[in-house]
């Protein structure tokens, strides 16, 4: 409580600049937030379009055209108004899995992670094994066995299948977390588990743990229309996977009726990518070093890394390893995308981006026992 | 770490998952409120399809097979033995047809389409990556954005473009099916040359994914190598290019067979949907008309062939895995 310990007011702040004007986005950044957000303005445009899903406006698959921008499907109703509370539904039903995704994947591997030893074991063999058996198989399981599915009940049981490995990847970055010094301080200052985890580990993640919902949010919009296109869709609500469910049941395919089938298709792949394509971006923004720049930035980088390593050199101080060298096989490098929370490789790793990866594979990771 | 060690913890793992699937195969269809049987009985009654004989004949022999009228923990012994002795049980929708039937019709149309498209999508993935990383540049960009764009596509959706674009605009291919009408499934060449026509779209729409997905991977990999420390050396020793590639394609191939792991599982669940859009016979199409008659015994035959199937897979490629690369064993039997 004495002068030793007072904090050094007197230090000058570093000069604040606006932290988005030295983020540098890049264009992907842009082209994926045009995609998301044309997809979001799509699901809201249904409450301001004067005809709803379910009216019938004309008879099976009418060509576009009389006011109809996509004609009608095999209900007769209007394929716009079909696709707009579509995409409504299914954003609903991607938001609710990604959350429930998210907060069972961080709370197991937080604990796991954190707190190691057996309870790291017994969680991260759960999740492995959760992990090992197709995410589909055991969505179409519980869907058969539940009486009737609503688009709420859909996205729990997505959401309670999706989790495993955003459990695996944030136990990785909960564990390297901590062995910092900072969580020694906050365990001698007497805060409790519950409160280092929220208050000293959660912040170091949140960056990587935002990224995961995003990836979230799409693979559980792409469940949605995989379940949906086998039958087990939500009863009584229009999706974009319930849309195509119809189509091919009714051969548009075939008679050539694009206007019932493509919309939804193309809707879907653009959720898809774009959802990637923003977490992909989000990974730059985040972590800085695969801010993938200008030439000069990369130069930059470079000296500084020199600067770093002769400084390391030099003063001889005994250096952490990667923080764990092993997981570049089974995720890290896989996923690439370490987070703001390891710390500085000394490796000298490409500056290209490997962020992408992450989300081609972190999304379909299935399988792969540790 | 000794490579015995290493393949008994996977073997455990492994084992554990099976049991879990197993149990969660045999549990959840029972969960349904009251008996599976009664629901699927009085279903088929509503359709009108069968007489209150027929239906009478089904369920007592549904009873029986299940041991409907014995405890949970007994209907599950009687339920893996028949697993294991390879009884998959009776059809609800077509009774009496037994599932093992029905499944072994199905199952060489998938395994035709899927295996192919696993190892070549492989292949060639890992290939074009490789490729895109070493050339750099404006090859990379076009590459890398089109495998991006195409590993993010659900295997469906690039299945019903195919299908339009390819077979119904352009009328290269047939729509749908797999072989022309009137034929029989038979091994002679007349009958595999008209198969041939309708296995293309199928066999296309899951490869493309894939090698985009693999394509990814590997070129972030053997980017990451490219930086390596032990590249750089060679580089200052002065060996030649096509050594210091062939050392990074070899480092960089190694974690792509994880990728192959990881990604076997949803090549298999979006293969289903393929099949359902091209009205392939296989077992996706079989697990769509199961569902929609609410054919549990099929259904669950299916989850259990598909459970199995990709679990093998991937015990099969994470033991070649730790007898290719020791620095993963010495991970899995080190501390962590």
């Amino acid at each position: 409580m004495s002068a030793p310990n007072a904090p050094l007011t007197d230090e000058k702040a570093a000069p604040r600049s606006n932290p988005f004007r030295s983020i540098n986005l890049s264009s992907r950044f842009w082209i994926a937030l045009v995609l998301v957000a044309f997809v979001l303005l799509l699901g809201l445009a249904g409450y301001v379009y004067p005809t709803g899903p379910g009216e019938k406006v004309g008879s099976l698959y009418d060509a576009p055209g009389n006011g109809l921008v996509f004609g009608t499907d095999n209900f007769g109703h209007d394929v716009l108004a079909v696709l707009m509370a579509g995409t409504r539904t299914s954003l609903v039903i991607g938001l609710v899995a990604g959350i429930v995704a998210t907060v069972i994947g961080v709370v197991v591997g937080l604990f796991a992670g954190f707190v190691g030893g057996w309870i790291e074991e017994l969680l991260m063999g759960v999740t492995n094994v959760v992990l090992a058996i197709p995410s589909i198989i055991v969505l179409i399981l519980i869907s058969i066995s539940l009486p009737k599915s609503t688009i709420w009940s859909l996205a729990i049981v997505i959401g309670i299948t999706a989790w495993p490995w955003t459990a695996r990847a944030v136990r990785a970055q909960a564990s390297s977390v901590a062995t910092r010094e900072h969580i020694d301080v906050a365990r001698l200052s007497g805060s409790r588990l519950p409160a280092i985890l929220m208050r000293d580990v959660l912040p170091y993640i949140l960056s990587y743990t935002v990224m995961a919902f995003v990836l979230q949010v799409s693979g559980a919009i792409l469940a949605e229309a995989a379940l949906s296109m086998l039958g087990l869709g939500p009863s009584g609500a229009n999706s974009l996977g319930t849309q195509l469910h119809w189509a091919l049941a009714f051969q548009a395919v075939g008679s050539g009726a694009w206007w019932a089938f493509l919309p939804p298709t193309i809707i879907l792949t653009l959720v898809s990518f774009g959802f990637l394509l923003l977490q992909a971006s989000l990974d730059e923004v985040f972590n800085p070093r695969l801010r993938r720049g200008r030439r000069r930035q990369m130069k930059q980088a470079a000296a500084r890394r020199a600067a770093e390593a002769a400084q390391l050199a030099s003063s001889r101080s005994e250096q952490e390893g990667r923080s764990e060298p092993e997981d570049r096989g089974e995720h890290g490098g896989r996923s690439g995308s370490d987070g703001p929370a390891t710390p500085p490789a000394p490796t000298p790793v490409a500056p290209t981006p490997v962020a992408p990866t992450s989300t081609a594979t972190a999304r379909t990771q299935e399988g792969g026992l540790a | 770490m000794n490579l015995g060690r290493y393949i008994a913890r996977k073997t455990v793992w492994y084992l554990v998952a099976l049991v879990a699937a197993v149990s969660l195969n045999f549990l959840l269809p029972r969960l349904v409120p009251g008996n599976p049987v009664d629901v699927i009985v009085s279903n088929l009654t509503r359709g009108g399809s069968i007489t209150g004989e027929q239906q009478k004949q089904i369920y007592e022999s549904f009873v029986a097979e299940f041991g409907l009228d014995q405890p949970l923990w007994q209907q599950f012994v009687t339920y893996l033995g028949k697993v294991f002795t390879g009884d998959l049980g009776t059809s609800f929708a077509s009774y009496p047809t037994s599932v093992n039937d029905m499944i072994g019709e199905a199952m060489p149309w998938s395994i035709a389409v899927q295996l192919p498209a696993i190892v070549i999508g492989w292949l060639l993935g890992n290939l074009v990556g490789a490729v895109a990383a070493f050339r750099g540049g404006n090859w990379d960009r076009s590459v890398f954005t089109s495998s991006l764009f195409l590993s993010a596509m659900p295997y469906y959706c690039l299945s019903i473009l195919l299908l339009y674009v390819l077979a119904v605009v352009a009328g290269v291919f047939p729509v749908g099916g797999a072989y022309s009408l009137g034929g029989t499934p038979s091994l002679s060449p007349s009958f595999l040359l008209d198969a041939l026509q309708y296995y293309w779209l199928p066999f296309l729409s899951l490869v493309i994914v894939f090698i985009g997905g693999q394509a990814v991977g590997m070129r972030s990999m053997a980017i990451y190598e490219l930086g390596g420390d032990y590249v750089n050396y060679a580089r200052a020793m002065g060996i030649g290019d096509n050594k210091v590639t062939q050392y990074i394609f070899r480092n960089a191939m190694l974690p792509q067979i994880t990728g192959l792991a990881l990604s076997i599982g949803t090549l298999v669940g979006g293969a289903l949907i393929t099949e359902l859009v091209f009205n392939y016979p296989g077992v996706g199409s079989l697990l769509f008309s199961a569902i929609s008659n609410n054919d549990y015994p099929v259904i669950q035959a299916i989850t259990l062939i598909i459970t199995v199937a990709v679990l093998v897979a991937n015990f099969c490629v994470e033991i070649v895995y730790g007898i290719v690369d020791p620095r993963i064993r010495a991970a899995a039997t080190g501390e962590k």
